[in-house]
């Protein structure tokens, strides 16, 4: 066994999987991870099962540190400057770690969380299936609690091999799709288009519980106050302030305050991954088209291990690279021109 | 004659889960049917639905969209939700200690002045009531009861507490409640119990369901310090009336 080291820690940092499933009627939230298209594409590129345990990574600086033998990881999410023994590491792809190199992560440019995925998976024990971190009850694993400098992972040993990355199609960019309701009815339609037709930002107070939101306030027909019923991840939700609370994985299961709409599956971690500040809007969407979106989302997710390649970073065609949209192994993180050169060619 | 149900309302809560809504207030009618249909739901086993939650007035049912969609999935629900309310069980009944008052219940003089009454006489009336629990939400075990006696209802604190008490016994509104964790509460605080409705490594990790029927028995500090060391080594302390 080889151990990885959390030699320093961004805050927000926990171990995260598909999260728990099943006691949500006993107030268990799922928790597992924001962005789990992220999360799956770090696992795919290691041969993981796709929602296997990772770390999902807050937006600051991290080093992770290899001992006992060779550590063999993959970085998948926000893009950022990622560097090992000074050579620069590309998002998106697996590098290895030799016993007591350094893994350094810079903060993220793009996105908020970063998933590092670990050959063979985090090693832990399972509560109600899972290892996701749920700190308020006390669940996760080996850490019940985000992690902190100090913590060790261990690790299977790394095998020989080539390193890989991964082919990803163009990201989604633009409008946040909704699906109106579960109460809408407790809006006034000037309102609801108020919600649809203005300019949102996310509020830097935000977390894993629900991201606040800034903009106009949303008022409410009948009061703030309804009778507690069943939350789901995406369930924005609007208190008293008339400022919306988008639900993340670690809400409460129920919640009292007017649920407007809801954000779809497939927009919940392209949201989850929108930084504060950045302004954004909502776009109302049919449920037949929010469940072909699904369908779609569903399905891009286990094309994912068919679009992992043998890395081969001296036969990259880079302008090729950049046509395809494959922004996150074409480009130099610790770069900044061709970085946001880039950027700008997504529309981002 | 049979009465006839009326339908409950399906709301969308997003692409992968229907909110059955039965009634837009706290009623006990409503949470029966709420219950009833999420007995139905598991005793239909449907492959498409993953996970169900209860609450007073409504059942939330999440589905996988790949499985079933919105339309064909709520027929179903509507089906069920309209089928005749079963013959009402025996509840499983709980009698659940607290130690009312003092460090365990700080707000319990402040509820006596605001209903007139001796703190003694706010303890007589709570452990009178006869309760159900309508759904457990928010957060681990946090337990809503309904059948909170009249004359102790109370709007809410104007201003919530950010950190109350694990084990906590509030009252809030028409409600009274079992907190299992530390945590935010906007609601008036009249004792502690030692019972822990969410305890990792115990069988089971969550004591109540909803439907049980609770009463609530008053223990001085000494016994509740000593029913808290029992739960904490695993043991329920709630006495189990009947089941």
């Amino acid at each position: 066994m080889s151990k990885l080291i959390v030699a320093s820690v961004s805050p927000g940092t926990s171990v995260q999987d598909i999260g728990r499933f099943g006691a949500q009627r006993f107030g268990l939230v799922p928790s597992g991870a924001v962005d789990r298209l992220a999360m799956a594409t770090a696992n795919a590129l290691l041969g993981n099962p796709l929602f296997a345990a990772t770390i999902e990574l807050g937006p600051l600086n991290s080093v992770f540190t290899a001992k006992g033998g060779a550590v063999r990881i993959a970085l998948a999410g926000a893009l950022r400057p990622v560097e090992m023994a000074g050579t620069p590491v590309a998002v998106n792809t697996t590098v290895t770690l030799a016993d007591g190199e350094s893994l350094n992560i810079g903060v993220a440019r793009t996105g908020s969380f970063g998933y590092l995925a670990i050959e063979g998976g985090v090693r832990g024990t399972p509560m109600f299936g899972s290892l996701a971190v749920n700190a308020r009850a006390g669940l996760g694993s080996p850490y019940p609690r985000p992690l902190q400098a100090g913590d060790e992972l261990l690790v299977p040993a790394a095998g020989a091999t080539t390193e890989k990355r991964i082919d990803l199609p163009a990201p989604i960019e633009g409008q946040i799709r909704v699906v109106m309701g579960p109460q809408d009815d407790e809006f006034a339609q000037e309102c609801k288009d108020l919600f649809l037709g203005s300019e949102w930002k996310i509020s830097a107070t935000s977390d894993r519980m629900g991201y606040r939101l800034e903009g106009p306030a949303i008022k409410h027909l009948h009061g703030h106050n309804i009778v507690s019923d069943g939350t789901v991840n995406g369930s924005i939700q609007v208190p008293g302030n008339g400022q919306p609370i988008v639900l993340m994985p670690d809400r409460g299961t129920s919640g009292g305050y007017p649920k407007i709409a809801t954000v779809i599956s497939a927009d919940l971690g392209r949201f989850g991954q929108m930084q504060p500040g950045l302004p954004f809007r909502f776009k109302a969407i049919t449920m037949a088209e929010a469940q072909t979106a699904y369908r779609a989302y569903a399905e891009l997710l286990q094309s994912l291990p068919g679009r992992v390649h043998d890395s081969n970073i001296l036969m990259l065609d880079i302008k090729a690279l950049l046509q395809a949209n494959v922004a996150g192994v074409a480009i130099d993180a610790t770069d900044d021109a061709t970085w946001q050169t880039a950027a700008t060619d997504n529309g981002q | 004659m049979v009465a006839v149900l009326p339908p409950p309302r399906l709301l969308p809560s997003g692409d992968a889960a229907i909110t059955v809504e039965f009634s837009r207030t706290i009623d006990d009618n409503a949470n029966r049917r709420v219950l009833a249909l999420d007995e139905l739901v598991a005793s239909e086993a449907l492959p498409a639905v993953t996970e169900t939650v209860p609450t007073y007035r409504s059942l939330l049912v999440h589905y996988d969209p790949l499985r079933i969609d919105f339309d064909a999935l709520g027929a179903k629900l509507m089906e069920l939700a309209l089928k005749p309310l079963p013959e009402a069980k025996a509840a499983r009944r709980w009698r659940i200690p607290v130690a009312y008052g003092g460090e365990n219940g700080i707000d319990l003089e402040d509820v006596a002045k605001a209903l007139n009454i001796t703190p003694d006489e706010v303890v007589t009336r709570h452990v009178a009531g006869d309760y159900k629990v309508a759904m457990i939400g928010f957060t681990p075990g946090w337990s809503y009861l309904s059948g909170l006696p009249d004359g102790m209802q109370m709007s809410r604190r104007q201003n919530p507490r950010l950190l109350t008490p694990m084990g906590t016994i509030s009252i809030g509104g028409i409600q009274t409640g079992i907190q299992c964790i530390a945590g935010p509460s906007g609601w008036h605080l009249l004792g502690r119990t030692a019972v822990r409705t969410y305890q990792l490594g115990r069988d089971p990790t969550f004591l109540l369901r909803p439907g049980d029927a609770v009463t609530f028995t008053a223990v001085d500090e000494q016994t509740f310090k000593e029913q808290d060391r029992a739960a904490e080594a695993g043991e329920f302390v709630a006495e189990l009336v009947t089941s």
